[in-house]
């Protein structure tokens, strides 16, 4: 028996973790596509059918191009700091639940790796450990450019973590628990008969302050001051060539789709597909549809990750601190006021 | 022996080595790495006891945050291998040599004669025990007084760190 739970979740982490590593060789070619698109260009479209291949093609030219260590770097540090960002990139994944029970074989089998009952705790802490991998390679790297995208990252995280934690406290409120499955659980039912019980509609303001801070937590433009390319050259991968850029390159897009499944699961009702249920679906085909449904949405919220880079321009330095100390802190703690009261009312 | 006591004396093996390493290491930012590891070994050791709850916020503080927050002073300050800190031997030195013996032979007094006195915890007592539910029931009825002291300490501090920042601004 216990082998057997051994077995299925080493499956079960194989098939996510190559499927995120799939997903991202096609989010980058979407991206630079969507940005093309944006700035009114073409994009890739030589490599492959409509430039599908262009991702492949650069995997393939970043794993032949030598790995060069600046001779005063820090050695084992600068290779470890890669492998820290892609572990945790791809280690949040181990709580989110990618789907409802599935039957196969005769058994049932819950679609989310562990089912522990810290899971928002266990993702709170994971993600705030992926800055060590930028922090780190910008020490190492032993270069005033690389060193002040680390410092950013530091200063970055300092700044957002604390509305970020705070803006998932509403959610706890409304669910009454940590497990990110019955948090999901929670929102398959139904406001008034008809508006599904998203916690996007439940937590306006939550929803908000947490997007802004994934997109903090992510490095991603209007908040990718750790590497913000005209002022630093590369920010904290100036001094990384082949495969090690390459995996820091990886590690940027798996936090964003860990991010974009972390949004789906806490606000937008995670694999549920509304009115669904009422279809009459047998229950195999009903288990498919609500993987369908999260895939969806978690690249719906992708598409929306990729379509802000264009929209908004980077903030500097003291201007992110300004709004996640004196903005976005005061909000989310008046947030979880008000979910108080309003619970305290209902009750 | 069953797995946890294998994964008990493994984490704890760690857990040594780094505060050894961390200790004896010069550069003050791979002694502040050792300490990181040395926070997840731990946070490991809470795991095998079932307690989820202050294992994930072991990594999540101190791990997560205020590590963070020293490694950001330490490359701030851009402190290279510290020789200033090995000075002579003082009298502060001294006292603290001689609390840490002091504490280490209380340990082992209580580890190796009074072994007997310590209480035991079963599996689904400590399971129970560790939850988020029975922690947050517990801080808000049992020590309902010591909890919101210390967010009065707390909020104590916050207040005088701003004053403190304050003055320096003004």
């Amino acid at each position: 028996m216990a082998t057997e739970i051994v077995l299925i979740s080493l499956l079960k982490i194989l098939v996510v973790v190559l499927t995120i590593l799939t997903c991202v060789v096609f989010l980058v070619y979407i991206e630079r596509r969507v940005s093309a698109f944006v700035q009114n260009r073409v994009g890739p479209n030589r490599t492959g059918p409509y430039g599908l291949l262009q991702t492949v093609a650069d995997v393939v030219k970043l794993l032949m191009k030598e790995d060069i260590v600046p001779r005063n770097a820090y050695k084992a540090i600068h290779d470890l700091a890669p492998i820290i960002s892609i572990g945790v990139a791809l280690s949040t994944f181990a709580v989110i639940p990618i789907g409802d029970t599935i039957e196969l074989f005769g058994r049932q089998i819950k679609l989310i790796i562990a089912d522990v009952n810290v899971g928002i705790l266990y993702i709170l802490a994971i993600t705030s450990l992926g800055v060590y991998g930028i922090t780190l390679a910008g020490w190492s790297s032993n270069n005033k450019y690389s060193l002040l995208g680390g410092l950013r990252s530091s200063a970055q995280l300092i700044s957002y973590e604390l509305s970020m934690g705070l803006s998932i406290v509403g959610v706890l409120m409304v669910s009454g628990t940590l497990q990110l499955d019955k948090i999901v659980q929670h929102q398959t039912t139904y406001l008034f008969g008809w508006l599904p019980a998203w916690n996007m509609f439940l937590q306006p303001i939550g929803f908000i302050t947490f997007v802004t801070a994934a997109f903090a937590e992510t490095n991603r433009l209007p908040f990718d001051l750790p590497e913000a390319e005209p002022e630093l050259v590369g920010g904290y991968h100036t001094e990384y060539t082949g495969l090690k850029f390459g995996l820091f390159f990886l590690a940027e897009y798996a936090n964003m789709i860990t991010a974009s499944a972390v949004i789906t699961t806490l606000f937008l009702g995670g694999w549920h597909l509304p009115y669904v249920e009422y279809v009459g679906l047998s229950s195999f085909i009903l288990s498919l549809v609500y993987v369908g449904t999260f895939c969806v949405k978690v690249a719906a919220v992708m598409m929306f990750f990729i379509i802000i880079r264009w929209t908004l321009p980077r903030f500097r330095y003291d201007q992110l601190m300004n709004l996640g100390w004196k903005l976005m802190l005061p909000i989310t703690i008046i947030n979880v006021l008000l979910t108080g009261i309003v619970l305290l009312i209902l009750h | 022996m069953n797995v946890e006591t294998i994964f008990f004396y493994l984490l704890g093996a760690v857990f040594v080595g780094s505060a050894l390493m961390m200790v004896t290491r010069r550069n003050p930012v791979i002694a502040a790495l050792y300490l990181i590891l040395n926070f997840f070994c731990l946070a490991g050791i809470y795991l095998t006891l079932h307690a989820q709850f202050i294992a994930v916020i072991q990594i999540l503080v101190y791990a997560g945050a205020i590590m963070v927050l020293f490694v950001f002073v330490i490359m701030l300050l851009n402190l290279s291998d510290e020789r200033r800190l090995s000075e002579a031997i003082s009298f502060k030195k001294i006292v603290a040599g001689g609390l840490s013996v002091a504490l280490l032979l209380e340990l082992l007094y209580i580890f190796v004669y009074r072994k007997t006195d310590l209480p035991t915890l079963n599996a689904e007592r400590s399971i129970e025990i560790g939850t988020v539910e029975s922690i947050g029931r517990h801080l808000f009825t049992k020590f309902l007084f010591p909890f919101e002291v210390t967010s009065i300490l707390l909020l104590a501090a916050i207040v005088g760190a701003v004053v403190l920042a304050k003055r320096r601004l003004d």
